[in-house]
């Protein structure tokens, strides 16, 4: 797995998430890796002891992690790592950074180049989004 | 003509950042195209980010859907557009039910050159199609109709600019279409949209009625009334708290269950309005306020058109009515009252009897830009009925108006009337139609061709789709034809009853379906009953109601 940044903050990479259907019975560590079809709610008693959550893609045309990863941030102040894991391609990184992920986890061999393009690409966005004002 | 600045009258005026974001949308364009040749995406991944682009694969070529932001278009737009049909495609262009325009032959390798030249116009195909907030739709008489409370295309063009690259929802379950209206009377069709926002005045500031889960294809839904009164700073929030809940809940298992229609009909409308109203309480308002500043500037970017008249301009123009019959046959059908009263809005009807409904070739768009330009402020608008208007036009200068739209063979007096029919590309062009539907409904308009014949009929609609996908909007023509494939034939089902404004209905199936030649017959049984049956001014609709289904069902099926 390779590591790109997205936010600029530094990412945790030693981290290893825990899987929501083992965490959720007995909440433990400070990773977490959610399915599409949680409600982050079902975190909210246990975030301040969270700095890493892993969301999944398990097909990149499935933009549910999209409003999660804004839940977490514009709903529960959460502010710890948002990482995108799965089937993602560089022509989503603006869409992740702006709806507040920091990190995607890529394979190994991927390209990064076109992930670094993308982020530069536009001069303005036309919409606010609560974390990323335009 | 004068207007009170250098902007274009009727739509946003691009500033130099919008043309530096186009660019960049291009290049972004242009690398996936690249990548996918390079084999670094595949089909299956590059598909939606063409579709965002307006590329479609239809039967036999591709297709490019470029958009016009709530129809609106200059007349140096049309120019191109034009330019576009000769030189790349075959000469001509298709509009559509949603406003936008339609090239049909057109070869992938010049996709990028196009939309440069596009571009070169403030134009492109952004998010004409694939599962993200599309183009919006809007009155075609907004600005210019008597009866309008308010212009709602200040705020399509602040829904266009929200919806533009949104980064939460352009991966959503499904196709999301918005339509507004600032008129009491609903001629966007808001009740048959995911979100469909009615727009009027108060003496707060504009209030906004807003309808949800409206739709036709597979499966129409009138769309019900999610609230009453959105005042205009909660606009976006609202419109982003809705997105939200449809994002997050919306079926992705199901493509044919995955529009938000079915998310309120499953929880239904009230756990729908709660789940809303739960966002909208946790949401950071400060965030998403559209605050007064930002609409007025963009306010700024629409130049109002300065509506100057002789005083002599509504006497010249009745006795042009009275010197030529055949032009006030078309006034009588083509023109809608205007809030000035020496101005008319004229609509240029693109159905021409036996003609291809919608299509309008590069040399009628040139002659049709040139007459924009001389007499009605260089604005031409696309009716999500498929024809084109005039907003301002001066009521002494329509004569000549008329004139010119008749040289371009563009002059049918029959808007609102039974030729004036409404159609799919279907199988022709279309690689998910069961059945043509451009034959049938140019059978249709050269039956009912004769002027005198079709102003006797009166109102009426006929909309055509080759199949329940629905883009001809079968469900709501007063009488609407469905092309279905029965063992191998194209055939047609006959609904009658549907209505697609104020008094939203989806129109009933009448049986079994007819041969293209008995569907035209049976239109016309069910047409000549209704004009021997009816009672002194009733409309179509009318007149069903109190017949029922079943008396027209008889005569429709009389001789098969």
């Amino acid at each position: 797995m390779k590591l790109f940044n997205l936010s600029g903050r530094k990412t945790l990479e030693e981290a290893s998430p825990v899987a929501f259907a083992d965490w959720k019975d007995a909440p433990h560590g400070t990773a977490i890796s959610l399915p599409q079809d949680v409600e982050v709610e079902d975190l909210r008693s246990h975030l301040n002891e969270l700095t890493l959550i892993v969301l999944e893609f398990p097909i990149f045309r499935d933009g549910r992690a999209f409003t999660q990863a804004r839940s977490l941030r514009e709903y529960e102040g959460y502010k710890g790592e948002i990482r995108a894991s799965g089937h993602l391609l560089p022509d989503q990184a603006i869409h992740l950074k702006r709806c507040g992920f920091d990190s995607v986890a890529l394979p190994e061999e991927a390209n990064t180049q076109d992930w670094d393009e993308q982020l530069s690409r536009y001069q303005f966005y036309y919409q606010n989004t609560a974390v990323s004002p335009v | 003509m004068t207007q009170s600045n250098s902007h274009s009258v009727g739509h946003y005026q691009y500033e130099e950042r919008d043309r530096a974001f186009l660019q960049e949308r291009i290049n972004e364009f242009e690398g996936q195209v690249r990548r996918r040749l390079a084999g670094e995406l595949s089909e299956e991944e590059f598909k939606p980010f063409r579709l965002m682009n307006g590329v479609y694969l239809q039967l036999h070529a591709y297709m490019l859907r470029v958009a016009i932001p709530y129809g609106v278009l200059d007349s140096r737009q049309l120019h191109k557009l034009a330019d576009v049909a000769a030189k790349y495609d075959r000469n001509y262009g298709h509009f559509t039910t949603r406003q936008n325009i339609q090239f049909n032959w057109i070869a992938l390798q010049d996709m990028p050159a196009i939309l440069r030249e596009l571009a070169e116009v403030d134009m492109h195909a952004i998010q004409t199609s694939g599962n993200c907030i599309r183009n919006v739709t809007s009155d075609e008489f907004a600005g210019a109709a008597k009866d309008e409370l308010m212009d709602p295309r200040i705020y399509a063009e602040i829904v266009r600019q929200w919806s533009t690259l949104h980064p939460e929802f352009t991966f959503l379950p499904r196709k999301f279409k918005i339509a507004i209206s600032g008129s009491p009377e609903d001629r966007v069709a808001a009740r048959f949209h995911d979100i469909g926002l009615l727009a009027r005045p108060s003496e707060h500031g504009p209030l906004f009625r807003l309808f949800v889960g409206g739709g036709l294809g597979r499966t129409p839904v009138v769309g019900q009334e999610l609230f009453d009164s959105v005042r205009e700073e909660d606009l976006i929030a609202t419109l982003e708290a809705v997105l939200r809940v449809y994002n997050a809940f919306g079926r992705r298992d199901n493509l044919y269950k995955a529009r938000i229609k079915i998310l309120v009909q499953t929880i239904g409308l009230e756990a729908f309005r709660k789940a809303v109203e739960e966002e909208l309480s946790r949401m950071d308002c400060a965030a998403y306020r559209l605050t007064p500043e930002h609409v007025a500037q963009i306010r700024a970017r629409f130049a109002v058109p300065d509506l100057q008249a002789p005083a002599d301009a509504a006497s010249l123009f009745e006795q042009h009515k009275q010197a030529d019959p055949a032009f006030a046959r078309w006034v009588a059908s083509n023109t809608h009252p205007h809030h000035h009263d020496s101005y008319i809005c004229a609509v240029i009807s693109l159905k021409t009897p036996g003609a291809i409904p919608g299509d309008v070739t590069a040399e009628q768009m040139h002659g049709l830009a040139d007459l924009s330009a001389r007499y009605a402020f260089g604005e031409v608008r696309v009716t999500h009925l498929q024809n084109l208007v005039f907003g301002h036009v001066r009521k002494d200068q329509l004569y000549d108006v008329w004139q010119g739209l008749q040289k371009l063979d563009l002059a049918a007096p029959n808007v609102g009337l039974i030729s004036d029919i409404v159609s799919c590309p279907g199988l022709d062009y279309c690689n998910l139609a069961n059945a043509r539907s451009l034959p049938l409904a140019q059978k249709l308009g050269a039956r009912f061709g004769d002027a005198a014949l079709q102003a006797e009929i009166g109102a009426l609609s006929i909309h055509m789709s080759g199949c329940i996908n629905a883009c001809g909007h079968h469900h709501v023509g007063n009488i609407g034809l469905l092309g279905v494939d029965k063992r191998g034939a194209e055939t047609y089902q006959i609904l009658l009853g549907g209505d697609g404004g104020e008094n939203a209905a989806i129109g009933g199936i009448l049986g079994p379906s007819f041969a293209e030649d008995e569907a035209v017959e049976a239109v016309a049984r069910i047409v000549e009953f209704y004009l021997a049956q009816r009672q002194k001014g009733e409309s179509f609709a009318a007149m069903l109601k109190r017949c029922g289904l079943k008396a027209f069902k008889e005569v429709a099926y009389e001789t098969v």
